[in-house]
């Protein structure tokens, strides 16, 4: 252990530790900009510079170890003259315009300019030689002239997503934050995943809004307007509002959204359900290919749920494209479902629907836009929001969504299981398959306490398990005694260990969870900012919380799952299964 | 010229693979072709199997490694104070009247391009400028004019 003084109180921690960590330990907030829990230190920013007695240097607490005896002051005059002079260099290169800007109330440097603030400008404003260049692609929406250069995007990028799309390019004053050639998101290798949206301290990166054409579209009379929440929307969406992260709002979120005017209030977790039927016998088809037809299939079968991580596999393993299931994402499921199923059930024209879904991500924006997702006969879904976008939206309609009554989802198609609420956490989708994959295979529970299956749950990068096989149903005997491996990844990164096994044909594994995200879905792009791992469990805790609370824990039990079969899909990977939930991937360029 | 594909697989196999061996790679092709394409880098980020940002990242910080088409010939012209101070704008002046171009640009033979460069450690003899790999200093108008004639003399032949 390393004991010193900071701001003339003595602190004890282990030996590693930053001033920055120590500090926090007594109460002590530095500000900080570059510097971000999820990522390497980087000590670009220098706001975080405090005073070590016997240094003639203000040093970056956040890239500075404690010393044993250290003396360290963090907000002498000194300090706070500079950081007041760093600051106001940072301002003096960044568009002032908080009130033209969409992160204008949740952005760290505007947190700091007020703790700082200054009634005159100290420097020259050089912002306005910058160019105003805003790459506005499907998902994202890039603006230079608000980038402060700390690099948590490029750092986000190669650490956690290992896809390396920004890059910081050119020197001294020019240097700036950039794709390969300076093109937009839609041209380069990006996956839409918008983790750098999540770690930018300013507005510099953020989501592309569709808000004010869903509020065109919901003022319509013609219109009819439906929306569907994605699982983890409900355990995130209390932030916004002041709540704790891991609060869970399902009900005050349905009952807002019903009075922002949407014709008819649905859930995506209905469509995880109706995607785990078809995943799961989409799995065991593939395995009766393989051991008793011997037929070549590609395993392990991967999920597809995760947008970013589709295009991830698009770019960076083309080759490799078999191995997706080719079940499309519960968003695109609904959208399809939405303007057939819905619309003839209810007797609207499915031209005059609009399909809304909320989502914890940005990549949702990209795969709504894809050309092949026009299975109804329509756009599937028209417009992709994030958790964000909608908290936006009940502010904008004057509604507290803390004072909100709970609510229910309408019918059809607003019914959903235990396992389709775990979607939204990493581990989510192998568990909900499971629980229905062992029960059609030995008629029995999956052998787990309380049909948990702990093993793929939590933060680790790569989680495995093995499910035994016995006793099966003489259709299945092919199965008998097999003890079938399974893994689980979130973050494109720990994507790659997966994938390089698989590519080397050492994969033990015959089925495979990836969600582009670290935490799966929770820890969406289109998430609550600021997100950490922290929150992150908190908010995984939420989602198994809410699926222990649900009377019905399996897809396949889901009422509504059963009778969208009965009157109108008929089977599983059936006709019109394939026609309307099922899809195709395009191999795409890397470089 | 080489053979572009074979340029970069030479390049490779000389430097290796590692992330360290992308700067003497670029050199490389820089020494070739006098600049650094879109496809070159396309084609380096593939080999080294990093991506097409980190590649465009690395070549951009470099003021050598152009990434425009340049001229047979690259003049660069000192543009630090004490070049400055020593007659820098009768050097760069000269160099436009004889060759017709501005600073930036490239003769439409495609023989010469004209640039400025931060010092190149030759203040003592201000002012100077680099041809090529080739350095100049103490020029004047009559100097300038004389080396220019020197390298279109070179071409004809």
């Amino acid at each position: 252990m390393i004991t010193l003084k900071i701001n003339n109180t003595q602190v004890e921690v282990p030996e590693g530790t930053t001033i920055l960590e120590a500090a926090k330990k007594i109460g002590v907030e530095i500000p900080t900009l570059c510097h971000h829990e999820d990522l390497c230190v980087a000590g670009n920013c220098r706001v975080c510079v405090v005073e070590i007695k016997g240094r003639p240097r203000l040093e970056a607490s956040c890239a500075t170890p404690a010393e044993n005896g250290m003396e360290v002051f963090t907000h002498s005059a000194k300090v706070r003259n500079a950081r007041n002079v760093i600051t106001q260099l940072l301002l003096s290169e960044h568009a002032e315009e908080c009130t033209l800007c969409y992160k204008n109330g949740n952005c760290e440097l505007q947190n700091l300019a007020e703790e700082y603030y200054h009634d005159d400008e100290m420097f020259i404003d050089l912002a306005h030689e910058r160019e105003h260049r805003i790459d506005k692609s499907t998902a994202l929406r890039y603006d230079p002239s608000k980038c402060i250069r700390c690099q948590r995007c490029v750092r986000t990028c190669a650490e956690i997503q290992g896809v390396n799309a920004l890059s910081a390019a050119f020197k001294g004053k020019d240097m700036m934050i950039t794709t390969f050639m300076e093109k937009t998101f839609g041209e380069v290798v990006c996956t839409n995943c918008g983790q750098c949206v999540v770690h930018c301290p300013t507005g510099a990166l953020t989501e592309r809004t569709y808000y004010d054409e869903i509020w065109e579209a919901i003022e319509d009379p013609d219109k009819h307007v439906v929306v569907n929440t994605a699982p983890s929307v409900r355990v995130a969406l209390g932030e916004p509002f002041g709540l704790e992260p891991g609060t869970i709002v399902t009900g005050q979120m349905a009952a807002a959204l019903r009075r922002l005017g949407f014709d008819s209030v649905l859930d995506t977790d209905f469509a995880a359900d109706l995607t785990i039927i078809e995943e799961g016998n989409e799995f065991i088809q593939r395995l009766k290919k393989k051991f008793v037809d011997g037929e070549e299939v590609a395993l392990p079968m991967i999920t597809s749920c995760s947008p970013g991580w589709v295009k991830f596999i698009e770019h960076m393993y083309p080759d490799l494209l078999d191995h997706l299931s080719t079940c499309k994402s519960p968003q695109q499921m609904f959208g399809a479902l939405a303007k057939t199923y819905y619309a003839e059930k209810k007797g609207i024209d499915p031209a005059k629907i609009v399909s809304v879904s909320i989502m914890p991500c940005t990549a949702k924006k990209f795969e709504a836009n894809r050309p092949e997702m026009k299975s109804s006969g329509y756009q599937d879904i028209d417009a992709g929001l994030t958790t964000r976008e909608l908290a936006k939206m009940i502010k904008q309609a004057g509604i507290d969504l803390t004072k909100l009554p709970e609510e229910d989802f309408d019918s059809i198609m607003g019914e959903s299981s235990g396992a389709g609420v775990i979607f939204g956490a990493t581990g989510g989708v192998m568990e909900a398959a499971l629980r229905t994959v062992y029960e059609i295979i030995t008629g029995r529970e999956v052998p787990f306490r309380h049909l948990d299956i702990q093993p793929v749950r939590g933060l680790d990068g790569v989680k495995e398990a093995t499910i035994k096989f016995e006793n099966c149903k003489s259709e299945y005997s092919f199965l008998e005694g097999a003890e079938v491996k399974v893994a689980v990844a979130h973050g494109l990164r720990n994507a790659r260990k997966i994938m390089d096994q698989i590519k080397e044909g050492k994969s033990p594994y015959l089925f495979v969870e990836i969600m582009a995200c670290p935490g799966g879905c929770i820890g969406g792009g289109g998430q609550p900012i600021p997100t950490n791992d922290e929150i992150r469990m908190k908010r995984i805790e939420a989602i198994y919380r809410e699926d222990a609370g649900k009377p019905i824990r399996k897809s396949h039990e889901n009422p509504e799952i059963k009778q969208v079969y009965e009157e109108f899909l008929k089977k599983p990977l059936g006709e019109k299964s394939h026609k309307l939930l099922h899809t195709h991937y395009t191999k795409r360029n890397r470089y | 010229m080489p053979d572009t594909t074979k340029l970069i697989e030479n390049l490779v196999e000389k430097y290796g693979k590692k992330r360290e061996s992308l700067l003497p790679i670029l050199k490389g092709i820089i020494e070739e072709e006098r600049y650094l394409s879109e496809e070159r880098m396309l084609e380096v980020a593939k080999a080294l199997d990093i991506s097409g940002a980190e590649v465009y990242g690395t070549a951009s910080f470099y003021s050598f490694i152009d990434l425009k088409p340049r001229g047979k010939h690259i003049i660069r012209v000192c543009k630090t104070i004490v070049c400055d101070m020593k007659g820098k704008n009768e050097v760069i002046k000269t160099i436009k009247d004889c060759l017709g171009i501005d600073v930036g640009e490239t003769t439409t033979d495609g023989m010469f391009t004209l640039l400025q460069t931060n010092c190149i450690g030759q203040c003592d003899h201000a002012p100077a400028m680099l041809i090529d790999g080739e350095v100049y200093n103490e020029l004047n108008a009559e100097k300038v004019r004389n080396i220019i004639k020197e390298y279109k003399l070179n071409r004809q032949n």
